[in-house]
């Protein structure tokens, strides 16, 4: 028996409908593994926050999802411009959105805090026009 | 009492074995099986979809006939406000309760009444649990069994009290003792439903140990009968309505949100918007909402499967008799707080986990996912299984095997078919295998007729 389930998934640029498929595929799969909830809960709102800050900075990428017993590892890898201060971007308010996003309800400064908040551990590994790969970690 | 009990059957002698409702199930609880479809009361909520959708009519809801009345000294009818919904031109209410009490009830206590109580509690309650925000609505009972198994985030949020069916028949009791002095058990508090669900409530009910309604009538059962005595109501009908605007808006989708005088509030009708909202909210995609109210029904209660009229044109009837009505005419006053709230926490059920430990449903789940690569992920449903990931599932609890699979049994036969003829072609050319050759084509042979009746048998299936 593997003792590792990978998923993967494409999150497509500028889809804002499809924005979220992934994270509820994920947490179909993890309440039927019978995880425990608040865990799931985390899972599906860090994902989520990931795959919208895909959508709205990235032009979309790519979602690793390793679920093993033990943990659930989330990788989040685009090849977008780049976080140029991570500090300032975990600032929980501060926003570089365009307005046609805020207009959409998105881009109030949430998205990196809550996947931090959400995570039991995240590692952001990012370079300025070249692309951000965020690894988030949910101990079971 | 079983906590999987359910109002909503199916009729086999009818059933043809189609995938009309499996494929229309919002918990994926049908399976065709044998020719035959059989519901999984475990991931059943009684929601009544499949009623709506079955062309031959195998699907129904058990409920109670008129002559329940017989049983007791004395009755009260529990009018659901949907009730009024059904009639053209009806202006008042009065001629509607007038009419139950000539078809034999001997008093009436609008179901509509007890809703102005609980959209009183229910502000209150928001008032003072605002670390709970948002509150779900819990008087459509398919959606508190659907949050029971599938959201168990969403527990806390539920409102912990009584829907105005079980408030009504609190009250409606202990009127009717009070009035005649008899024991409760000669009193039969009789509610007329909308839909499946609310029997099972009564039956079962989820937040309180024992409901008080006795039995429930179908709304379309009630309606013929309750049309010709209407008719007969003079103008002198005596006032027996209890309810105004807030308590009749019940009826449809958004009436109970409306009774709480908020605008932060979301109000969802239909089972897959329902889901829709529960998958978000669980997500938290949603900020400040005080209220989601959630109806499994297209219009809400309106729209229910034992109602007669289109809820559309219900919804429009409903809006024209409140119109002119007072905002409530029911208030809490002295009305106790125990009769509202509920006694009996709800418990989240994880039906759908595939094991029984983690460590086996991480394993099964693992094989699931596996078997999905391997099906040809058409959802065709041939399989009785609504969607290949569903027929996966099956698979791996022990339910079902791959060669239910059609498109899966028949790559299998064109495989088989190929060898057989490499194998004759060998033999033709003269090769050396000879006998042993020939012996592996009868076996090759063998396999393909047990593997063409094996399809053969399907076809039998669909044909009973």
């Amino acid at each position: 028996m593997d003792d590792v389930i990978t998923l993967n998934y494409e999150v497509s640029p500028d889809d804002f409908t499809r924005a979220g498929e992934a994270s509820s595929d994920v947490k179909s799969k993890l309440k039927q593994m019978g995880v425990n909830p608040e865990a799931v809960r985390k899972v599906a709102i860090a994902m989520y926050e990931g795959e919208i800050n895909m959508v709205i900075h990235a032009e979309g990428g790519r979602i690793t999802v390793e679920i093993s017993p033990s943990e659930i590892k989330m990788v989040l890898a685009d090849k977008g411009p780049g976080i140029p201060d991570v500090d300032l971007a975990m600032q929980a308010g501060y926003s570089t959105a365009p307005d046609d996003i805020r207009s959409l309800g998105f881009g109030a400064g949430m998205g990196l805090p809550n996947m931090k908040k959400y995570s039991d551990d995240m590692v952001i590994d990012t370079t300025v026009g070249v692309g951000t790969t965020i690894t988030m970690r949910v101990t079971i | 009492m079983d906590k999987f009990y359910h109002s909503v059957r199916l009729d086999p002698e009818l059933c043809k074995g189609c995938i009309n409702c499996i494929k229309r199930c919002p918990t994926e609880a049908i399976r065709v099986r044998g020719g035959k479809a059989q519901i999984n009361s475990k991931f059943c909520i009684d929601c009544g979809e499949c009623i709506r959708v079955c062309p031959h009519h195998a699907k129904h809801a058990v409920y109670d006939k008129l002559d329940v009345l017989k049983d007791y000294e004395y009755t009260v009818a529990l009018p659901a406000p949907s009730l009024y919904s059904q009639f053209n031109n009806l202006d008042d209410v009065n001629i509607v309760l007038a009419a139950l009490v000539m078809m034999g009830f001997d008093d009436v206590f609008e179901v509509s009444a007890a809703a102005e109580l609980v959209s009183e509690a229910t502000r209150r309650y928001i008032e003072t649990h605002q670390e709970q925000l948002p509150i779900i609505s819990t008087a459509c009972p398919s959606v508190v069994r659907l949050i029971r198994v599938r959201f168990p985030n969403l527990i806390p949020h539920m409102l912990p009290l009584n829907p105005p069916i079980e408030v009504a028949a609190i009250l409606a009791a202990r009127r009717a003792m009070e009035k005649t002095g008899l024991p409760r058990e000669k009193i039969g508090i009789i509610f007329i439903s909308p839909c499946p669900s609310k029997v099972t409530y009564v039956r079962s009910p989820l937040g309180t140990e024992k409901s008080e309604v006795d039995h429930v009538l179908a709304i379309k059962d009630v309606y013929p009968k309750l049309l010709s005595y209407m008719k007969g109501v003079g103008n002198e009908s005596p006032e027996l309505v209890m309810s105004g605007r807030i308590g009749i808006g019940w009826g449809r989708s958004g009436g109970e949100a409306g009774g709480l005088l908020t605008e932060s509030y979301l109000a969802a009708d239909g089972i897959e918007n329902v889901i829709r909202v529960l998958e978000d909210l669980e997500d938290q995609k949603f900020t400040n909402l005080q209220f989601v109210e959630l109806n499994a029904c297209n219009g809400g209660c309106v729209g229910g499967v034992l109602t007669v009229e289109n809820p559309y044109v219900a919804e429009v009837k409903l809006n024209r008799l409140r119109k002119y009505m007072p905002v409530a005419r029911s208030h809490m006053g002295n009305v106790s707080k125990a009769v509202l709230h509920w006694t009996k926490e709800v418990q989240y059920e994880p039906v759908f986990r595939l094991g029984s430990n983690m460590m086996e449903s991480f394993s099964m789940l693992n094989q699931v996912e596996r078997l999905c690569k391997k099906l040809p992920g058409l959802d065709c449903g041939s399989c009785g299984a609504p969607t290949c990931k569903a027929l996966a599932e099956d698979i791996v609890r022990g339910d079902a095997s791959e060669n239910d699979c059609v498109y899966y049994l028949r790559e299998n036969l064109h495989r088989l078919s190929e060898e057989v003829s490499i194998l004759a072609d060998d033999l033709a050319a003269g090769g050396n295998g000879g006998q042993e050759t020939l012996n592996i084509l009868k076996e090759y042979i063998q396999r393909i007729s047990s593997e063409m009746s094996l399809l053969d048998n399907k076809d039998d299936d669909d044909d009973e």
